[in-house]
């Protein structure tokens, strides 16, 4: 039978190997996650921010009224998101959430095209009574409430 | 009258689990053991005192009692039945009762039933269960009481949210909660052991069965939340990497790991420190969950009544208790003794590989999903998603499913590796029977789905090869679980990979009679038709389908319903499956013009996922019935046969440390 | 597992040690670093929860006039509310409620305390259907001098409320002066009186 390794040197390379799998894997996490986060941008905060044509960033703020356009083919729309500080027109092909409707909040992700247009791959609107993206705190309270709909308080 | 009864009930209970606190470190202490007796059936009646209360809640649930204000906050005299007692654990002080209640009656049946752990660690264990749970009385007593009432009583109750009143998520919360439980007892065994110095493989195998239970749960709690977000959000998805989602997938992944080292210690008896570790860290990765979810400092799409006082309460708990138990494993992780020592290359060090691997999908996972508070701190506003987590987290999956089709078949302590090599052929094959397959017949898809694909073939059939050979009739049943539990991962891997490689997708606005194809399929819409639920009123299509040029039709009626009380909105997906895959429809809105929008998804064998995981579920079922079973048969005897018996056999408790 | 030979451990001498003179696994700092990695976490749960504004909403309206706002009748024996009602000198209260809202039931009785001391009560049903908000006053008692209905939330929006119920404190030439969020308790009540008191 083989002896096995000496007990300290094995003890040493077990920890080394749990310790270098840990620390790769904070690593590889630390740098994909300043690659891959989504950045969350009000209008206002978009106009000054420059984002890249294609980099996936989220999209907060009220649907303006009047603006949603229904295209020819009955499943696309073209809306503006607004701030107050900023607008920014926003296309989405799908389903809408049920509660969105013009003067409600939204929250979209996608990304900006070339065209100045913000595509939206999924509207999240609220779920239920109690939900509030809490990206829409720093809003004005009056927008915030909008989003926030009914809240029955416990 | 049943509420003051069920509530003073509670008080008692919690009572009891000071006094099994109390009583029980001093029954550790020298002078205290002639009272170590006397903790088993305080132990016993507190679990019993606890469920009785439980069940009072639910009685008052079923019963409409609307002056009760949870009752009346969380449930409707029109509810279904099966959403009456569902709004019981539907709510968050419901759901703390349900927490103390399956962790009283663990406590109790750990008292009834545990005869081979070292008295002093299983009193520890009692009196470190009774702390764990004297954390949550005092949450439930002094912070939200279930039994408080409401007057006047209204005259009508709030209604469930209706997203809820859905027979998978129902079922799914107390599934999770119960496998969150199963590992505040493992954590308990842990603290105890510590306590007594007593980690070794008796402690091992006396943690074992709650681990392999708190697992199983945990498997189909996800299961089932997987299920339930994929045919109710209508968003085709099954997995969203959402805060909420995540916080489940933490405490299996240290259960995973927890339950691969359990089995080292209580079989090789090695890996003592990071068991306990492991114990501590599964059980924090519970509580950090139902923190995230319940103070609400993460955005979810899966919305939660949150309450940051709630959270405080909580993330209170999370210190005393992993704080307190980290502290004591640094006190005391440097006298446990040293466990058996074991070659890198064998069983043993396939499973600390496995666990490292885990474990670091375990951190990349927690990393992304707090990420964004930590970005927070600094005033930037982030999400994390798919695009982080699926190719991060790749990274550690693709090794981790190669060792765990080695590891199976290596040897305890020392492997040579020859017998491997040939073994290994067959699932090498396999593989690269997929690879050709799918670069002939399925042409471009991306290498993440790729890679899922083979990997998955050659890990099914590494999976069965533990079986190779054996008489298969005297193969222990524990062994038919793991290779259950391994084919489950390689089953559902598959059907993750097919639907994101094959997934087709279509988006239209439709006019009645007309027809749409998606994937093989074409569908037609014949019409649109109003009907009325118990408390909900729905538009729903009626969609004819037909698979390929086969002759039979099937309706299809995805619906989008209106919830009254409390008012709200929904769709509700139609879902066809056939054994190649699943046809998913959603009704969308009406357009100006009359025509409405359909979203229609092929999705081939995105079943297998849900099979997968009850093939996981189940190989763990397979495990914790054999072992009980083995466990009960062979009382004391060990899993290994020591050279010499012990000197002397059972001085004073602690000592057996050293076995 | 069976189908292995059995390797003997422990070796017997290590089986004979008492624990304190065993050897122990490690004694390295790195026994400490899981407990400095939940600190850290733990700073940062706690930062995220006590985060400046993170939860209770309130309204940027406080100090500025009540928007002009004209809701049409809830029930029939109150008339409806305009913002001409709040501009008459007295400082009254505006509550928004509804019918299936469990907290407003909790403080019915604290409002109907208000009304008792002379508090003129000016309603707005959110969301409701006037047989339902009958119902609710019929069991609950109607402290309320007017109730307008707001099926839109629109009002809602407009005073910055977060969810029903609230309430606001409206001085006698229609500013906003005050809002409590949340049902209204025994303890609210003289904090409400005081407010109001503020406001002549």
């Amino acid at each position: 039978m083989p002896s096995p390794m000496k007990a300290k040197h094995q003890r040493l390379v077990l920890i080394s190997i749990a310790f270098i799998g840990l620390l790769a894997a904070g690593l590889i996490a630390a740098y994909a996650l300043r690659g891959q986060a989504s950045y969350f941008y009000t209008p206002g905060e978009l106009a000054a921010a420059e984002v890249e044509p294609g980099q996936a960033i989220r999209l907060g703020g009220m649907v303006q009224t009047g603006s949603i356009k229904k295209q020819a083919d009955g499943v696309t729309i073209d809306f503006i998101v607004e701030d107050g500080k900023g607008t920014v027109p926003v296309r989405f092909s799908g389903i809408t959430p049920a509660l969105f409707v013009e003067g409600s909040g939204v929250v979209a992700e996608g990304r900006m095209d070339r065209a100045g247009f913000f595509v939206a791959d999924n509207l999240l609107a609220k779920h239920d009574e109690n939900y509030v993206p809490r990206e829409m705190k720093d809003m004005t309270s009056a927008d915030v409430k909008k989003v926030a709909g009914t809240v029955a308080q416990p | 009258m049943i509420a003051e009864f069920a509530l003073a009930l509670l008080w008692l209970a919690a009572a009891l689990a000071l006094l099994q606190l109390g009583l029980g470190s001093y029954a550790l202490t020298v002078r205290g053991a002639q009272f170590l007796p006397a903790v088993r059936p305080v132990a016993v009646a507190q679990g019993v005192l606890v469920a009785v209360s439980f069940a009072l809640l639910i009685v008052l649930f079923v019963r409409s009692d609307l002056s009760v204000k949870l009752v009346a906050a969380n449930s409707h005299s029109l509810k279904p039945l099966i959403y009456k007692i569902s709004g019981t654990w539907g709510n968050h002080e419901g759901s703390m009762l349900l927490w103390i209640t399956v962790m009283g009656l663990a406590g109790g049946l750990i008292a009834l039933l545990e005869r081979r752990l070292n008295d002093r660690t299983l009193i520890a264990t009692l009196a470190g269960q009774a702390f764990v749970s004297l954390g949550f009385y005092a949450f439930l007593l002094f912070a939200s009481n279930p039994f408080e009432r409401l007057n006047p009583a209204p005259a009508e109750g709030n209604g469930l949210n209706p997203l809820l009143q859905d027979p998978g998520l129902a079922f799914h919360p107390p599934t999770l909660y119960i496998g969150y439980v199963g590992l505040s007892i493992a954590f308990s065994f842990a603290i105890g052991a510590m306590v007594t110095r007593d980690v070794g493989p008796t402690f091992a195998r006396a943690m074992r069965p709650w681990v392999l239970g708190a697992w199983i749960f945990l498997t189909l709690g996800i299961v089932a939340g997987s299920w339930w977000a994929y045919y109710t959000l209508g968003w085709g998805g099954w997995w969203f990497w959402d805060p909420v989602e995540n916080a489940s997938l933490m405490p299996w992944l240290a259960a995973t790991a927890l339950l691969h080292s359990v089995s080292v210690l209580a079989t090789r008896g090695a890996l003592k420190a990071w068991t306990v570790m492991l114990a501590v860290v599964a059980f924090s990765m519970s509580m950090v969950g139902t923190f995230l979810v319940r103070s609400g400092i993460l955005t979810s799409v899966h919305a939660f009544a949150v309450d940051p006082e709630r959270g405080s309460f909580i993330l209170a708990l999370l210190a005393i208790y992993i704080g307190g138990a980290l502290a004591l494993f640094g006190l005391r992780a440097s006298t446990v003794t040293e466990g058996s020592r074991f070659h890198l290359f064998s069983r043993e060090g396939a499973l600390v590989m496995n666990n490292v691997l885990l474990v670091g999908i375990l951190g990349i996972v927690l990393m992304g999903t707090l990420y964004p508070l930590v970005t927070e701190a600094f005033g930037t506003k982030v999400s994390v998603g798919p695009p982080y987590f699926n190719p991060v987290s790749a990274i550690f999956v693709f090794p981790m499913l190669v060792i765990m089709a080695v590891g199976p078949l290596m040897r305890w302590r020392q492997d040579n590796g020859k017998k491997l090599i040939n073994l290994m052929a067959a699932p090498a094959l396999a593989l690269a029977v997929a690879l050709a397959l799918v670069v002939l017949f399925a042409g471009d898809i991306a290498i993440l789905p790729l890679l899922g694909l083979i990997f998955a073939a050659g890990l099914a059939v590494a999976s069965i090869l533990p079986l190779w050979k054996r008489n298969l009739r005297r193969t222990p049943a524990h062994i038919y679980g793991m290779v259950l539990a391994h084919l489950g991962i390689a089953v559902a891997l598959a059907g993750m990979a097919a639907e994101s490689a094959f997934n087709t997708e279509k988006l239209v606005a439709s006019e009645i009679g007309q027809t749409h194809t998606v994937g093989p399929w074409s569908i037609e819409l014949q019409g649109i038709d109003p009907i009325a639920g118990p408390n909900w009123t729905a538009l729903e299509a009626r969609l004819v389908t037909r698979y390929g040029d086969s002759a039979t039709q099937t309706v299809m009626n995805p619906q989008s319903r209106m919830f009254s009380s409390p008012p709200t909105a929904t769709s509700h997906a139609a879902l066809l499956t056939r054994w190649n895959g699943q046809l998913y429809v959603v009704l969308g809105e009406e357009g100006d013009d009359g025509r409405w929008q359909l979203r229609l998804w092929w999705k081939p064998f995105v079943p297998l996922i849900w099979y997968g995981g009850l093939l996981i579920g189940l190989g763990g079922i397979l495990a914790l019935v054999g072992r009980t079973a083995r466990d009960l048969r062979r009382k004391d005897q060990p899993e290994y046969e020591p050279v010499a018996a012990p000197a002397d056999p059972k001085p004073v408790g602690g000592r057996e440390a050293l076995a | 597992m069976n189908r292995w030979p059995r390797l003997p451990i422990p070796s017997p001498s290590e089986a004979a040690r008492p624990w304190h003179e065993a050897r122990p696994i490690m004694k390295h700092w790195a026994i400490w670093l899981p407990l400095a990695v939940f600190g850290v976490l733990f700073a940062l749960f706690a930062t995220g929860l006590i985060a400046p504004g993170d939860r209770t909403i309130v309204s940027q309206m406080i100090g500025k006039p009540l928007p002009a706002f004209d809701l049409p009748q809830a029930v029939p024996d109150r008339p409806a509310v305009t913002r001409a009602n709040f501009t008459d000198g007295k400082p009254k209260l505006l509550n928004v409620f509804a019918s299936w809202c469990v907290p407003c039931v909790a403080e019915a009785p604290y409002l109907q305390q208000l009304a008792d001391v002379g508090v003129e009560i000016n309603g707005v049903a959110i969301r409701d259907r006037g047989p339902d908000v009958q119902a609710f006053l019929a069991r609950n008692g109607n402290p309320y001098a007017r109730i307008g209905s707001d099926d839109v939330s629109k009002i809602q929006f407009d005073l910055g409320s977060s969810g029903v119920p609230e309430t606001f404190v409206i001085d006698g030439k229609g500013m906003i002066t005050y809002q409590h969020i949340g049902d209204i308790r025994a303890e609210h009540v003289p904090v409400i009186l005081e407010k109001l008191k503020e406001a002549q």
